[in-house]
């Protein structure tokens, strides 16, 4: 039990790889704060995660909304105490090419994935600083260096934590609050389940080892950065892809 | 029960510094171990009986990794006494600074030779047996001096800019394989090699500065991310850079 009693908190843990992040924090002994706007999978998660014996909160919030997440923050701090790790894991995808990319849809996803982890870092960095203690791990993706066709509002997004964290990082490091971020490639979650099977068969073709990651290969990656085992790890960069984006 | 419980690993240079603290610490884990070493007998052979008492198996094997014989030698006596080889860590390393008008061929030579060329001898050697049973981690350590050069080193960051393309290289050939292959960057560590900057106080104070959590790093935390690349939480991470250097590269 590496993260035995820590407090942690997980965005977008109603499914997918954040589903398997939130899981595998309890496994490695923490509690866990559920963050998902969908209160049906978000309800799930928090079941599974009781399950292991592990105190759960759940929160049906938009990470976008700064005030929902300062009133989440205060509700954490006043239940658990502190918050030792935050995994900025929120976001979802509106694919569409660069000429009929509406502008909604470029706000939604930008707002999610950058905004809400900013919000949630500015929320939780104040109870890290006393405590000179804390692991920030924000979820990018290999898209965010490649770029993609048709996402140019994912890869900008995804792009833009890479960043956020890298400047994060310089300021809290001295606080001992290590922030890092985390790449996947291409992991079978149910965003990637609508892509087209011919697409799919590309990307896998394009990564050495021939194959789609299951989302627990991203959550042991996470896990592990959340451990003091990665105490000396700041600012870095680290790739989940199979090898597809040497 | 370890996360490296049955496995078979070699680690170079590993009678001192990052590699000992690794032998330990794979131990610790539940790994057999070969602690392979250049010159010094009783470092390795204490880290051999180190191991010994907790109750895995190690056995030291001198040899220098630039030489064909020595790095086969070093992989066989893996395979001999374990039956296989799960894990290669090529940490293996050597420091001969001079400026670069005044480097000398030896010098280079046996900087890139030891820091390059035995890397490559030694993957060649275990990837037979890797490939073989689909199995297989490979773990090569480079440095800042790689990533963005230094002064006063030519050699040691030639060679340490070369284990990235080696190592992305190699991890495209033996990914179909079952075998992955990273690369860490350390950053400062305490460690011998780094005893005058961390002992001069002014060298001190400027190496210091750079590294963002502002203090250098302990053999023993290294390690663990060499534990965690040598274990199966990492199955889906090959060719990469894994930088444990305090956030050292952004300043």
């Amino acid at each position: 039990m590496r993260l035995k009693n820590k407090k942690a908190i997980v965005t977008g843990a109603g499914q997918g790889i954040g589903k398997s992040i939130a899981l595998k924090m309890a496994q490695e002994g923490a509690d866990v704060v559920v963050v998902e706007w969908n209160p049906d999978t978000g309800v799930q998660t928090r079941k599974e995660i009781e399950a292991l014996g592990r105190r759960c909160l759940f929160f049906a919030v938009d990470v976008a909304d700064r005030r929902q997440i300062e009133k989440m923050m205060a509700e954490v701090i006043a239940a658990f105490g502190r918050v030792d790790i935050l995994v900025n894991n929120a976001g979802f995808d509106r694919p569409g090419n660069l000429l009929k990319t509406k502008e909604e849809d470029w706000d939604a996803v930008l707002d999610v994935h950058l905004k809400g982890t900013l919000n949630c870092i500015q929320a939780v960095i104040p109870h890290m600083m006393e405590k000179s203690y804390g692991k920030i791990i924000n979820l990018s993706s290999v898209w965010g260096k490649r770029g993609a066709v048709s996402e140019i509002s994912y890869s900008t997004a995804k792009a833009g934590i890479i960043g956020l964290t890298k400047s994060v990082a310089r300021e809290l490091g001295k606080y001992q609050i290590n922030v890092n971020v985390v790449l996947p490639g291409f992991i079978l979650t149910p965003t990637v389940s609508k892509m087209a099977e011919k697409y799919r068969n590309i990307i896998i073709e394009n990564t050495p080892l021939k194959r789609a990651g299951q989302p627990e290969e991203v959550a042991s990656v996470v896990a592990f950065l959340a451990s003091d085992e990665a105490s000396f790890i700041t600012g870095a960069e680290v790739e989940v892809s199979g090898g597809w984006n040497m | 029960m370890g996360r490296l419980e049955g496995k078979a690993a070699v680690v170079t240079g590993g009678g001192r510094g990052i590699g000992r603290a690794i032998c330990l610490a794979y131990a610790k884990e539940g790994a057999d171990v070969i602690v392979n070493y250049a010159t010094k007998d009783q470092p390795a052979q204490e880290v051999v009986e180190l191991i010994g008492k907790m109750g895995r198996k190690a056995v030291a094997v001198k040899g220098n990794v630039a030489l064909k014989a020595d790095a086969e030698k070093i992989i066989n006596t893996c395979v001999d006494h374990f039956g296989k080889i799960d894990i290669l860590v090529n940490n293996a390393g050597v420091s001969k600074p001079n400026m670069l008008y005044k480097m000398t061929e030896e010098q280079w030579n046996e900087v890139i030779d030891i820091q390059l060329k035995g890397p490559f001898l030694c993957i060649q050697a275990a990837s037979k047996y890797m490939m073989e049973r689909k199995y297989g981690k490979v773990i090569n350590v480079t440095s800042s001096a790689g990533l963005w050069g230094t002064k006063g080193q030519i050699n040691y960051s030639s060679a340490k800019g070369g284990i990235l393309a080696l190592t992305k290289s190699a991890a495209r050939e033996l990914a179909g394989h079952g075998v992955t292959v990273n690369v860490i960057q350390p950053g400062y560590v305490s460690t011998e090699m780094t005893e005058k900057i961390r002992t001069d106080p002014k060298l001190k104070e400027i190496y210091t500065g750079r590294i963002l959590l502002g203090r250098f790093a302990e053999p023993e935390e290294i390690a663990l991310t060499f534990v965690f690349l040598a274990s199966e939480e990492s199955n889906y991470i090959t060719g990469q850079l894994i930088c444990v250097d305090g956030g050292l590269g952004m300043t």
